[in-house]
């Protein structure tokens, strides 16, 4: 048997959390070493099976198989694929880059990091899952830590509200698909939840019609799509940096991710039935929240909706149900994870000089923090759609899938682009350039060296994918041949 | 079926029985020879000799794998009684270690004795095979009970929990009593398994039995605090001393779901869409009274109580399935309920003893006094509330899957939302040992070492029942196939 590298992917923050609740809880320095550790650990794997992953071969890799309850035809079953291999080292540099930037944190380390490197083991858990029972297993275990990070952590104001509306939200839409999978599982009466199997299962075309908007959407409230996407800004501004990091980063994708492999993947045919209004939705996700992000006065609250924004184009690849829709999704979850990782962090360094995230206030931190400024800037450019960063090799080609199916929608969702930046440089302007305000002026000082080694990291990665896209879209496109095939060519 | 001569297979029928009654003598006995100060020793020697008692019958009474009759036909020997038993000495073992540190609970004998012999009541439920037997041993389980949950007698509220639960046990007790003299009245005989037969020769009027199961299920209704004889509950679990609410809430409830399986299943197959119908009304009104009254509480016991109420509801999902899966869900279901819901009582008691109040305010800053406390309840709260990697979220999963494979999605949708309310008040207790601030911060709560080794022993327990499934879910299967 081969090493089981995503095993040791998927386990090793959840023995790190164990351990490190172990240490004496006054020892922090002990923690923070721990969890940086751990996380270096991980980092380290999820490059090395990404590099690993042969494209020429594609399909499902490094899978390995353990029965879990045979009674039920459950088993652990991970592998790993175009679609999800960027995915895991997307974790893999949040989960790193969170830890650095959460280093200051004083209230109880050893409780932060324990929930959330649980939080990473269910996100990882649930890229790699390739059966139905433990996509859900890891799926809710990635819910609950969420809760307890925001409530303790979060920011004083709203943190109660925003993390019990956010769990719950999740919950609903994970409950809802969990019904739907249960439905999958009788029906097709193989008696298993091995996903490549239920692939093959051959739902009547009217059971997926039924089913699909149930897990599509239950999933996709993960995902953030509108009408569902209420929980998501309250959810990031309430979160501590690296919680938001990684909630709009990764958990977000997870619901995408999620959508995709269950709902596309096992019922493609429901999918064809209802993608036409699904991308109606979508479409109100891109330009609506590109929208109300640009008149938000809050900083947070501004990445917050583009976070709604940038996952409305994810999911609208998804619905376009082309090849072009597909690749610019898969690369959109990726870019737009690191990208929005870096915004998060960027805000955090911000908020933690000035104390306040109301961008009227700010102003000219550019001369204390210039690092900050330029990676904020940096970030601006991948969610613009910028030539030459990553944001444009995921925009271009979803676009072009929209394009091809829907040209209307195409032009009503550019529109989007314009609208981002105009409050990209509208913050860019207000809060790093401009004067800066005499009651920070003395006050307000540089980052730390590991913050500046976090940004410095996610730029490097938006960066390189843009320059050179060779190393992540071939992979892209041989995961979506996949879907494509389940799809009957379409 | 030969039971007039003596042979080896009867006593292993009633092993665990035999020996909890000698335990509970010995008990008794050690009582009057140890002095005061050592009393702390009868708990360790009850949940000590149970534990024992459990390893004995893993070794030699194991059943046979094709069911026997033993003792005149009263019992049945096969593995549904065996897996329950099983529990039920476990569940006790735990809540005799939970009750050493209380001087006025733990260290006297007659607490252990009336915990024994309820115990071994419910061991004499889980295996009845005829409704005389079944009547004593529910009367043998009960009566103990209500001593216990009346064990305060200076206090108030405790004595009011005692007459509150013998009045309404007693009540629906001679409901269910006067259902079965109907029934021996009706088939003329009182075995459960022969009832099947004579049912189907004599052709009763479905009529008849519709009446004679309404007044039984009353009876079994109570046991498991099910909608709508759920009322006693919550003032009970509140009044009562903590241990004995934690074993109320399992041990008694998964008891009061044995006999229900055994009986509906396996005596009146003739009727089962009237029986589904009626309890499927009762799992959906007892899981969302249950869920939303919960969110009201300001006690944590009220609060569980609540909560145990809803999680009544749930193993109800799976009982109305009635398939194999079905049965094997509620047996596995009660399995990690009587753990995880073992576990939140024990938290709740070893901080009622450090801090004297069981308000949920007061758990404020838990997790800084007692880091370790803190997490277990939250091991518990979140299995409660169907959180993976706990065992709460694969028998939720469980309860779901058999409700669906049998069509039911209505009853799985309104299940599924139930436990989104659950969650959150799961989340709000949580909230408050987590997040909020309290004045006695520093004051750590100590936890004695006897509830640290069964709350250790639980949790563990539950973790390595929502990780490694397997083997509990088989347990359970094995149960389910004996019935018949």
């Amino acid at each position: 048997m081969q090493f089981p590298i995503l095993s040791f992917i998927v386990f090793t923050p959840i023995v790190a959390a164990l351990i490190i609740f172990l240490i004496p809880e006054d020892r922090k320095g002990e923690v923070r070493v721990a969890a940086l550790a751990a996380s270096a650990f991980a980092l380290v794997l999820s490059i090395w099976v990404y590099f690993a992953y042969d494209v020429g071969v594609g399909g499902y890799q490094f899978v390995e198989q353990v029965s879990w309850i045979p009674a039920l035809g459950i088993s652990y079953k991970v592998g790993l694929d175009g679609m999800n291999a960027p995915l895991v080292l997307l974790t893999g540099v949040v989960m790193f880059t969170g830890v650095l930037i959460s280093w200051g944190i004083d209230d109880r380390p050893r409780e932060f990091f324990t929930f959330l490197f649980i939080l990473a083991t269910g996100v990882f858990g649930v890229f790699v899952s390739l059966d139905l029972f433990m996509l859900f297993f890891f799926y809710e275990i990635a819910v609950f830590p969420m809760y307890l990070l925001i409530s303790i952590w979060g920011w004083k104001e709203t943190r109660e509200y925003a993390a019990m509306k956010l769990t719950l939200y999740l919950f609903v839409g994970s409950v809802i698909a969990l019904v739907g999978a249960l439905a999958m599982y009788f029906t097709a009466g193989l008696g298993t939840f091995d996903m490549l199997e239920l692939e093959r299962a051959g739902f009547s075309r009217e059971f997926q019609i039924l089913w699909f908007p149930f897990v599509f959407i239950g999933f996709g409230v993960l995902g953030g799509i509108f009408p569902f996407h209420n929980w998501s800004p309250d959810g990031h501004v309430a979160a501590p940096t690296a919680v938001s990091m990684f909630h709009a980063g990764v958990l977000m994708k997870l619901g995408a991710f999620a959508a995709l492999r269950v709902g596309l993947m096992l019922l493609p045919e429901g999918a064809k039935f209802h993608m036409g209004w699904i991308i109606l939705l979508t479409l109100v996700n891109v330009v609506y929240g590109a929208f109300i992000a640009s008149v938000q006065t809050d900083f947070k609250y501004v990445i917050g909706f583009s976070s709604v924004s940038h996952m409305g184009l994810v999911l609208m690849g998804f619905a376009t149900l082309t090849r072009e829709g597909f690749i610019g999704s898969g690369i959109q979850m990726f870019s737009h994870g690191v990208m929005t990782a870096l915004f998060f962090a960027v805000v955090g360094m911000v908020y933690d000089q000035a104390h306040t995230r109301e961008i009227p206030k700010l102003g000219g931190f550019r001369k204390v923090m210039p690092m900050v400024a330029i990676a904020f800037i940096i970030g601006g450019l991948v969610s613009m759609g910028m030539p030459g960063f990553s944001g444009f090799i995921a925009e271009f080609p979803i676009f072009m899938g929209v394009w091809k199916s829907y040209p209307l929608i195409a032009i009503i969702a550019a529109i989007s682009i314009v609208i981002t930046a105009s409050y990209i440089i509208r913050v860019v302007g207000r809060v790093f350039y401009g004067k800066m305000p005499e009651e920070f002026e003395g006050h307000v000082h540089d980052v730390t060296v590991l913050d500046k080694i976090a940004l410095l990291f996610l730029s490097f990665i938006l960066i390189a994918l843009g320059v050179f896209p060779g190393w992540m879209v071939p992979l892209v496109e041989s995961g979506v041949d996949t879907i494509l095939r389940l799809l009957g060519g379409a | 079926m030969n039971g007039s001569v003596f042979n080896v297979t009867m006593f292993l029928a009633i092993l665990p029985e035999l020996w909890i009654f000698v335990l509970a003598s010995v008990v008794l006995i050690l009582e009057l020879v140890l002095p005061k100060e050592q009393h702390r020793l009868l708990g360790w020697v009850t949940a000590v000799g149970l534990l024992v008692g459990i390893g004995v019958s893993l070794i030699v009474g194991v059943p046979p794998t094709q069911a026997q009759f033993v003792w005149g036909d009263l019992i049945r020997f096969d593995q549904l009684g065996y897996v329950f038993s099983l529990l039920f000495m476990f569940g006790a073992a735990m809540t005799a270690l939970f009750s050493i540190h209380l001087e006025r609970l733990g260290q006297r004998g007659d607490y252990y004795v009336l915990m024994l012999v309820s115990t071994l009541g419910m061991c004499l439920m889980a295996s009845a095979a005829d409704v005389i037997m079944l009547y004593l041993a529910i009367e043998t389980t009960s009566i103990p009970l209500y001593v216990l949950a009346g064990f305060y007698k200076e206090d108030e509220k405790s004595t009011e929990a005692g007459f509150k639960y013998l009045l309404f046990g007693a009540m629906t007790s001679a409901i269910m009593l006067f259902g079965f003299s109907y029934l021996f009245g009706f088939t003329g005989t009182t075995n459960l398994y022969a009832l099947v037969n004579l049912v189907a020769q004599k052709q009763l009027s479905p009529l008849l039995l519709y009446g004679v199961l309404a007044l039984i299920l009353a009876g079994f209704a109570f046991k498991i605090s099910a909608f709508p004889f759920h009322f006693w509950a919550p003032d009970v679990y509140a009044g009562a001393p903590t241990p004995i609410t934690g074993f109320l809430s399992t041990a008694s409830k998964a008891a009061g779901f044995a006999v229900l399986i055994r009986v509906l299943w396996v005596g009146f197959p003739a009727i089962q869409p009237y029986w589904v119908y009626i309890l499927t009304g009762v799992s959906i009104a007892t899981m969302t009274i249950g869920n939303l009254l919960a969110l009201a509480q300001r006690d944590i016991k009220r609060l569980l109580a609540y909560s145990s109420i809803a999680h009544a509801g749930y193993a109800l999902i799976g009982f109305v399935a009635v398939s194999e899966l079905g049965a094997t869900s509620v047996i596995f279901y009660l399995i990690v309920y009587l753990l995880t819901n073992l576990a939140a009582f024990g938290t709740v008691s070893v901080f009622e003893k450090k801090s004297g109040s069981s308000e949920i305010a007061a758990f404020a800053g838990l997790s800084r006094r007692s880091p370790w406390l803190a997490m277990m309840m939250l091991v518990a709260f979140l299995s409660l509330a169907g959180m993976p990697p706990f065992g709460g979220f694969v028998i939720k999963f469980a309860v779901f899957a058999a409700a669906v494979q049998r069509g039911l999605i209505g009853l799985a949708v309104i299940g599924v939302l139930n436990s989104i309310v659950g969650l959150y008040y799961y989340l709000t207790v949580l909230k408050v040992i987590y997040l909020y601030r309290s004045e006695e911060e520093q004051v750590a709560v100590p936890i004695p070492e006897a509830s640290l080794l069964a709350l250790a022993v639980l949790c563990i327990g539950v973790i390595v029942m929502g990780v490694i499934a397997a083997p509990w879910f088989n347990i359970a299967t094995l149960g389910a196939r004996a019935m018949w």
